[in-house]
C-alpha cells in the first residue's frame, strides 16, 4: 500500500491536470475525425440510387465504423475520470441533446447492419433512412451540444447551430474524402465534387460562427477568439481546406484524404483553445477547480495512457487490414 | 413499504408526467435491461466463438465452419445491439444522475474510461477483423482476433463490475468537500476497485452469462435437430451447450448460495427484502412462496404468503450454520426498497436456477443413452427454455440493484440525492417513452434477425420453408445441372 500512498500527495508532473485537459481534447479529436468521416459516408449515402454503390459505401464503413465509435465513450469517460462536474454539468444541463445524440447514434449503428440481414426492399429502405438520419441528426446534435457548453448559448441560437453545422459540414468533407481513396475512378470524380463543396461550406461556416462569436461575445469568448492562436488555427484552415480542394482537383486522393482530416483536427484544437482554462463557461468553471484528486487523476495515467497506446496501435493494425481502395467485392467471407 | 414503483408508475403515468426521480430510475433501469441481454449475450458466446473458430480453422471440420459462420454472425448482431443501447448506459450517469457522476466521480471515472480503453476497444476493432477480415489475415491473427473479442468481452464485464460492486460495499475513499459538494475522494485505489463483493459478482455475472448463452444455443440447435436429426453441426452444439450446462447451472446454485451469505453480512436490509423479514429474529427460508391475494403480491410478509418454509434456515443461511442467529428485519429502517420487487425477483431467479440444473440432467442423461435428439420432448423444452436464461439474469440484477435502494451508492448516497436537480418531470418523461419504444423496437428486430438467420440456416440444410411440425426425410438437392 505505501507505494500507493506516495502517490496520493502531489500530481506525478505539476502539469497533469493540463495534460489530462489535453488527453480529453484528444480523445474528442479522434472522434470527430473519425466518426466524422463514418458520418460523412452516411449523408453521401444518400446521394445513391444504385445498390453496387451503396454496397461499396457500406464496405467501406462496415469494418471500421464501431472502433470509431467507441471514441466518444473514451471522450466521455476520460472526461468523466479527470472532471467529474464537467461530465455532470455538460450532460445534465443539456438533457434532451445529449439524449437525442445518443439515440441518433443508434439509428445510424443500426442501419446499415441490419440493412444486411433482409434481402427485402422495404426493409432495405427502412434502413437506409436510418443510416442516412443518424448520420446527420448525430453530428449535427453533437456539434450543437459542443456549442451551448463552449459558447454559454442557448440550442437556437447561432453559436450552437453554426457549431453544429460546422460539424456536418466537416464530417461530409471527410466523408468524401474518405470514399474516394477508397473507391474507384468513376464513382471518386463525382464524390469529390460533394467534398469541395462541404469544404467551402464548412469553411465559411467556421468564419460565420467567429464573426457571430465576436460580435455577441457569447460564453465570453470574444477577446480568446481574436487572439493570435484562433487566427493561425483558421488561417491553417483556409489553408488546407483550400490546398485539399486543389489536390482533389488534380486527383491525388491519398494526399486530399490526410489534408481534409486535418480539418476536424483543427477543428479540435480550436475548441481546446476556447475551453481552456474554464473548462466549463456556464459557471466558470476551470480546469484546476474541476480536476480530481491527485492520487485518482495519477492512477488514470500510470493504467490509461499506456492503454491508449496500445488503442492507437490496434487502430493501427486496423486500418493497415482494411487499407487501400475497395476492389468491387466486399471483404466479408 | 406499502408501494412499489410499478404502480407508481401507472398513477404518475396516467397524468402522462413521472417525477424526475422515477422517470430517470425507470429509464435507466428499462435501458440497462435491454443494454445487459446483449451485453451478457457477448460475454457468454465469446469462449464458444473462440472454441468454434479455432476447431474450424485447425480441423477444417465442416461441423465447426457451420457453427463459427452461424454464431459470429448472431454475434456481431448482438455486438451491434450491445454497442448502440451501451452509448446511452455511458451518458446516463450524467444526464440523468449527475450528482452520483460527480459524488463518485474518482471511483467510478476511471473504471469506466478502463473499460472503454481496454475492452471496448479491443472488442470492436478485432470484431472488424472477425467479421470481415478471414481473407485478409493469416489464420493465426485470425484466431487470435476471436480470442481478443473473448477477451475485450470479459474484461468490459471485469471494469463494469468494479464500479456496480463498489456502489454496493464502497470502500477505499473519504468524503471531502469540492466546489462546495460533498464528494467521494480516492485513498486506496486496490480497496475501492476489489470491494468485498467484486469477486462475488463477477464469477456470478460470468456464468450467469454462459448459462444463458448455452440455453440459447441449446435451443436453437434443439429446433434445428428437431427439423433435421441429421444436422451434425447442430447435433454437436447440442450436446456441448448440454455438457455446459451440466458444469455451469450447478456451479451457479452452489455459488449463489455462497454469495447469499456475502450478502447478508454486507447488506442486511436486502438480504431481508429477499425474504421478506420484517421482524428482527430467526428468520425462516421460504422455499416456496404463493401469494393469496393481491396485497400478498405487492406487499410479500409472512403472513400473507403460503410458503412452504424451513424455519431458522434464513438463519442458517445467513450465517453460515446458526439456526437461532438474529437476521435483521425490514422493520428496523426507516426507509426500505420495493420489497415486493425483490422478494419475488429473488424466488422468480432461484426457481429459474433450479429448472436449469433439472433440464442440464434431464439432457446429461439422454447424452449418456445416446438419445439426445430423440427425444421430442427435450427438443422441444429446450427451445421453450431457450429465453428463460436471460430473464433469470435480468431477475437476478433486479434483486441487486432494486435491492440496493433507497441507496445509489449503499449507505453514503441516496438515489433520490443523486437525480438531477435541472432535470423537468416533462423531459424525463419524454426521454423514457422515446427509449421504451424505440428498446421495444429494438427487441422485436434483434428477435427477427435471429429467425431469418435460423431460417436461413433450415434453408441452406434442406429443409423446406412450408414443413411445419416435422421433416418428411431428405430433401432431394436442385442442382443447375438437372
Amino acid at each position: 500500500m505505501t507505494e500507493l500512498v506516495l502517490f496520493a500527495d502531489a500530481y506525478l508532473v505539476d502539469a497533469l491536470p493540463e495534460i489530462w485537459f489535453g488527453a480529453v481534447m484528444f480523445a474528442l479529436a479522434m472522434y470527430i475525425i473519425l466518426d466524422g468521416f463514418d458520418f460523412g459516408i452516411g449523408m453521401l449515402y444518400a446521394t445513391r440510387n444504385n445498390e453496387h454503390e451503396k454496397e461499396t459505401f457500406l464496405t467501406a464503413f462496415g469494418p471500421v465504423w464501431d472502433a470509431n465509435e467507441v471514441w466518444v465513450v473514451a471522450f466521455g469517460t476520460m472526461l468523466l475520470a479527470a472532471f467529474p462536474r464537467v461530465y455532470s454539468r455538460v450532460l445534465a444541463d443539456h438533457y434532451l441533446l445529449a439524449i437525442s445524440f445518443v439515440l441518433a447514434l443508434l439509428f445510424r449503428g443500426l442501419g446499415p447492419e441490419m440493412r444486411e440481414q433482409r434481402d427485402d426492399g422495404r426493409w432495405k429502405r427502412y434502413w437506409d433512412y436510418s443510416f442516412v438520419g443518424g448520420s446527420f441528426l448525430a453530428p449535427l446534435l453533437f456539434g450543437t451540444l459542443a456549442g451551448r457548453w463552449i459558447f454559454d448559448a442557448p440550442t437556437l441560437s447561432l453559436p450552437a447551430l453554426l457549431t453544429g453545422v460546422g460539424l456536418v459540414t466537416v464530417s461530409v468533407a471527410t466523408g468524401a474524402a474518405f470514399l474516394t481513396a477508397k473507391t474507384r475512378p468513376r464513382l471518386a470524380s463525382d464524390l469529390r465534387m460533394y467534398g469541395i463543396i462541404a469544404t467551402l461550406a464548412y469553411l465559411i461556416g467556421v468564419i460565420a460562427l467567429l464573426m457571430t462569436v465576436v460580435v455577441t461575445d457569447a460564453g465570453g469568448t470574444a477577446e480568446i477568439v481574436l487572439s493570435l492562436p484562433v487566427g493561425v488555427i483558421v488561417l491553417l484552415s483556409a489553408v488546407t481546406g483550400g490546398g485539399g480542394s486543389v489536390l482533389a482537383l488534380r486527383g491525388k486522393y491519398r494526399a486530399w484524404l490526410v489534408s481534409s482530416l486535418g480539418l476536424p483536427a483543427l477543428l479540435s484544437l480550436l475548441v481546446a483553445l476556447l475551453l481552456y482554462p474554464t473548462i466549463y463557461p456556464p459557471t466558470g468553471l476551470t480546469v484546476r477547480e474541476a480536476v480530481v484528486s491527485p492520487l485518482a487523476l495519477n492512477l488514470v495515467t500510470i493504467l490509461g495512457f499506456p492503454a491508449l497506446l496500445l488503442v492507437l496501435w490496434y487502430f493501427k493494425f486496423l486500418y493497415g487490414v482494411f487499407s487501400g481502395p475497395i476492389a468491387g467485392e466486399r471483404y466479408k467471407n | 413499504m406499502f408501494s412499489t414503483v410499478l404502480p407508481d408508475i401507472l398513477i404518475q403515468g396516467w397524468a402522462l408526467q413521472l417525477s424526475p426521480e422515477l422517470a430517470s430510475r425507470a429509464q435507466f433501469g428499462w435501458t440497462i435491461s435491454v443494454h445487459i441481454i446483449f451485453a451478457s449475450l457477448s460475454v457468454g458466446l465469446a469462449p464458444f466463438i473462440v472454441y468454434f473458430t479455432w476447431k474450424d480453422v485447425r480441423t477444417d471440420d465442416e461441423r465447426f465452419t457451420r457453427l463459427r459462420s452461424f454464431w459470429v454472425k448472431v454475434f456481431a448482431a448482438g455486438f451491434v445491439m450491445g454497442t448502440v443501447t451501451g452509448i446511452p448506459m455511458s451518458f446516463q450517469f450524467g444526464t440523468n444522475f449527475p450528482q452520483f457522476a460527480e459524488v463518485a466521480g474518482e471511483l467510478i471515472g476511471g473504471p469506466l474510461a478502463f473499460e472503454a480503453k481496454m475492452a471496448f476497444f479491443l472488442e470492436a476493432v478485432f470484431l472488424g477483423v472477425l467479421l470481415f477480415g478471414q481473407k485478409l489475415v493469416s489464420d493465426r491473427t485470425y484466431i487470435l482476433s476471436s480470442v481478443l473479442v473473448g477477451v475485450g468481452a470479459w474484461l468490459s464485464a471485469f471494469w463494469i463490475l468494479i464500479v456496480n460492486a463498489w456502489m454496493q460495499t464502497p470502500q477505499g475513499f473519504e468524503m471531502i468537500t469540492r466546489n462546495g459538494m460533498e464528494v467521494a475522494k480516492l485513498t486506496d485505489p486496490l480497496a475501492a476497485f476489489f470491494t468485498p463483493r467484486m469477486s462475488w459478482m463477477y464469477v456470478h455475472m460470468v456464468n450467469a452469462s454462459v448459462i444463458s448463452v448455452a440455453l440459447l444455443v441449446a435451443g436453437v440447435s434443439a429446433y434445428i435437430v428437431w427439423k433435421k436429426r441429421d444436422a451434425a453441426a447442430w447435433n454437436t452444439a447440442l450436446k456441448l451447450a448440454v455438457i455446459i450446462l451440466l458444469v455451469t447451472a450447478p456451479l451457479q446454485a452452489v455459488h449463489g448460495d455462497a454469495y447469499g451469505r456475502h450478502v447478508a453480512d454486507t447488506q442486511p436490509q436486502k438480504f431481508a427484502a429477499m425474504e421478506a423479514h420484517y421482524e428482527t429474529g430467526t428468520a425462516d427460508l421460504h422455499l416456496l412462496a404463493f401469494p393469496m391475494s393481491i396485497d400478498a403480491l405487492t406487499d410479500p410478509k409472512a403472513e400473507n404468503l403460503f410458503t412452504v418454509s424451513l424455519p431458522g434456515v434464513g438463519s442458517f443461511l445467513a450465517t453460515g450454520g446458526d439456526f437461532d442467529a438474529e437476521v435483521l428485519g425490514l422493520n428496523e429502517y426507516e426507509e426500505n426498497p420495493p420489497v415486493a420487487m425483490v422478494f419475488w425477483s429473488f424466488r422468480f431467479m432461484v426457481g429459474l436456477g433450479f429448472l436449469f440444473i433439472g433440464l442440464a440432467l434431464w439432457g446429461g442423461y439422454l447424452i449418456y443413452n445416446g438419445r439426445l435428439s430423440e427425444s421430442n420432448r427435450f427438443l422441444k423444452t429446450m427451445v421453450a427454455a431457450s429465453p428463460l436464461g436471460y430473464a433469470a439474469l435480468l431477475t437476478g440484477w433486479y434483486v441487486t440493484e432494486i435491492g440496493r435502494q433507497p441507496w445509489v451508492i449503499q449507505g453514503e448516497l441516496r438515489t433520490s440525492e443523486a437525480v438531477s436537480s435541472t432535470l423537468t418531470g416533462t423531459e424525463a418523461t419524454l426521454t423514457l417513452v422515446g427509449f421504451v419504444i424505440i428498446y421495444i423496437g429494438l427487441i422485436l428486430v434483434a428477435l427477427h434477425v435471429l429467425r431469418w438467420l435460423v431460417e436461413d440456416e433450415l434453408h441452406e440444410l434442406g429443409v423446406r420453408a412450408s414443413d411445419d411440425d416435422r421433416w418428411y426425410g431428405p430433401v432431394p438437392k436442385v442442382s443447375n445441372d438437372d
